[in-house]
Parts: structure tokens; C-alpha cells; sequence
């Protein structure tokens, strides 16, 4: 079982100026402290659309790829988009979901299954690079492949739960990051 | 506005396609609506100047619009009315408090024929419009060819002015 901080970190440490990074919830609230990037996009909306918010960029900005920061609770709440992301197979979209069995955005609260295989129902779904890591030093190791391999990827990060809040959205949500990212992109 | 009442006339989709061509849409996001499928999705599915991506639930759709915008692409999001209800929680984040074009094509399956929406005897037709009001969110009533004209500038100013807009379809096309 991984430290999300601990992976962050090493995740940002790879991270060139040119990859679009959608991070929601608990994942972002780390994400936009550790990493301050013109192409951060932070998932607004129903809560589990972020892979939907990334499919649309991936689609939109094939040159770039886009790494999605999502988390367990979230994808449950959206699970047809393994279909959607399998049918429309877009090599420039890497999917992680921190898996912490948990709603952590919303009290920490335990999912209702504990048990999910997340990389089979994404197998399921049509996409077929998929992975699931539990050690810090996996993960570092696997990096380099995540970032560059065709997509579309799924990643099943296995972490413990982070601290539970509360938490400030209307920073990362406030227009003039938007605007920062559609500047950057020419957009 | 509310729709007008009329049983004359009829819709045909090709000049709805087209309309949603003139405005630039590159990407058709969709959920099968029966009311739209065959005078619509149909046609769209097989349009080479359409990408269509099909989704599994409505609220993917607001999702993916979003994103598509970074890159310069207009999208179309074609459900049924019952799926605009089920996505009310995007819409009202992405399209109302975020402000983003979302453009809808909204099949009102199983209206009556010459009923305004908001006369229907189905209770979740009677109350489409007043949502829409409530939310600010644009919307036109399309239910004859005549109708028709009003989709190319409404996108086009949806996008422009980053805003969402609805385009209600009351009778089915063909």
C-alpha cells in the first residue's frame, strides 16, 4: 500500500511542461500545493466525470498527453466510462485511480465493496494496458513506461486513505486557472 | 419562449444536421434517444464529417464537451429528456456555474403531437422548460422544419459567448 504524497511527488518529478494533468477531489487538493502547472485542469462537475473531462481533452489535443488523477469513490460514480474511454481508445490518455476503498473527499466513509477489481472492469471495458501498483518503488519503476506507452492506460494505484479534509475548492476551480490553461494551449 | 402550438408540418433531421454543421460541430456526444435515433443518430453515425462518441450515461457527455473545447472542438450533445434530468448535476456545474458551451439536442420522446411541452399530459415533458428557465440555460423548441433556422446561430453564439443553450425537438424527425 502506497503513500498518494509519496507518489505525487515522484509523478511530478517526471512531469514535463507538456502534459495535461485532470486531477479531482482529494488527489487534486494535494496536486495543485505539490505542482503549480499551467496545464493542471481540475474536474468540475458530477463527481466522477474526471476521466470524461480527460477523454475530452485527449480527444481535443491529441499531441498532448493527458494524465487522469482519479479516485476509486469518484470512478464508481461513473463507471461507464471504462466503456466510453475502451470504445473511443485514445493513445495520449493515461487513467490513474487512487484506490483508497473510500469516500475520503466526503468523510472517508468506505466504499460499499471493499473488494473491487478495478483493472478487470477496465479490462472489461476495452482497454487493455492496465496495471495495478502497490509499492512506492513499482511505481517509480513502471513511470517511465506509463508516460510514453500507447494508450488508452489504466493504472490502479493502491494507497492508504489521506487526511480527510476539509478542503478548499474555489481556488482550483476559480476562472483565471482555466484561462491560464486555454492561454497555454493557444485555446 | 414558450413553444408554440401546432399540429401541421413536419421535421425532417437532414436539415438539422445541417444546421449543426453550419455551426462548426466536429464531435456528436450521445446517449440513443428513440425519439432521435432514426431521423437523427442514424444518419449522424455514418456522416463522415461527424465524430461520434458514444457514451453510456448523459452526464459523460458534459465531460467530454468540456475538454473537447481546449482543442478548439465543438461538440453536439444529443440525448433524450429523460437523460438531461438524469445529468442535472453536470449541467448545472459545467454549463451554469462554469459558464461552458454546451450545446444540446434534446429529444422530447412521446410528446403529443400539437401539445406544447409544458401542456403535455407526461409530467417529466411539463417540466423541461421550467428547469431550463430556472437554470438560465437558452433553449429553443424545434418541431418543424420551419423551426429549424434558429439551431446554426444558436450554437454559434453558444460558443462564442461560452455559454450552453438547448435545443428542444417536440416532434419526432424523419
Amino acid at each position: 500500500m502506497m503513500n498518494r504524497t509519496k507518489c505525487l511527488e515522484a509523478l511530478a518529478r517526471r512531469l514535463t511542461d507538456d502534459e495535461i494533468v485532470v486531477a479531482t477531489y482529494s488527489t487534486a487538493s494535494e496536486w495543485v500545493e505539490m505542482s503549480d502547472r499551467a496545464l493542471n485542469y481540475y474536474s468540475f462537475g458530477a463527481m466522477g466525470l474526471a476521466s470524461s473531462h480527460g477523454l475530452g481533452l485527449a480527444l481535443g489535443r491529441p499531441e498532448r498527453r493527458v494524465l487522469v488523477l482519479d479516485g476509486d469513490g469518484s470512478l464508481l460514480m461513473n463507471l461507464g466510462t471504462l466503456v466510453t474511454i475502451g470504445a473511443a481508445q485514445p493513445k495520449n490518455l493515461v487513467h490513474f485511480v487512487w484506490c483508497n476503498g473510500s469516500y475520503e473527499a466526503n468523510g472517508g466513509h468506505p466504499l460499499p465493496n471493499q473488494q473491487v477489481d478495478f483493472c478487470a472492469m477496465a479490462k472489461a471495458g476495452g482497454i487493455r494496458n492496465v496495471r495495478r501498483i502497490e509499492k512506492l518503488e513499482d511505481f517509480e519503476a513502471q513511470l517511465p513506461a506509463i508516460l510514453t506507452e500507447e494508450g488508452p492506460v489504466f493504472v490502479e494505484m493502491v494507497i492508504e486513505q489521506g487526511p480527510l479534509g476539509p478542503r478548499q475548492y474555489d481556488d482550483m476551480y476559480k476562472p483565471a486557472r482555466r484561462q491560464r490553461m486555454r492561454e497555454a494551449l493557444g485555446a | 419562449m414558450n413553444a408554440p402550438v401546432t399540429a401541421a408540418g413536419v421535421l425532417h433531421g437532414a436539415p438539422i444536421i445541417k444546421a449543426v454543421k453550419q455551426a462548426g460541430v466536429s464531435h456528436v456526444l450521445s446517449v440513443p434517444d428513440l425519439h432521435t435515433a432514426g431521423g437523427l443518430l442514424t444518419p449522424i453515425r455514418s456522416d463522415p464529417d461527424f465524430k461520434l462518441i458514444r457514451t453510456c450515461k448523459e452526464d459523460e457527455c458534459f465531460g467530454i464537451a468540456a475538454g473537447l473545447t481546449y482543442g478548439h472542438k465543438r461538440a453536439l450533445i444529443l440525448i433524450q429528456y429523460t437523460g438531461f434530468l438524469y445529468a442535472m448535476n453536470a449541467i448545472r456545474a459545467i454549463a451554469c456555474e462554469h459558464k461552458m458551451p454546451m450545446c444540446m439536442i434534446i429529444g422530447l420522446l412521446s410528446k403529443e403531437v400539437g401539445v406544447a411541452p409544458q401542456e403535455s399530459k407526461k409530467f417529466g415533458l411539463r417540466i423541461i422548460e421550467p428547469i431550463l428557465d430556472v437554470m438560465g440555460i437558452e433553449r429553443h423548441y424545434v418541431d418543424t422544419d420551419e423551426d429549424v433556422g434558429c439551431i446554426a446561430p444558436a450554437i454559434t453564439r453558444a460558443y462564442e459567448q461560452s455559454h450552453p443553450v438547448a435545443i428542444l425537438i417536440g416532434r419526432k424527425p424523419v
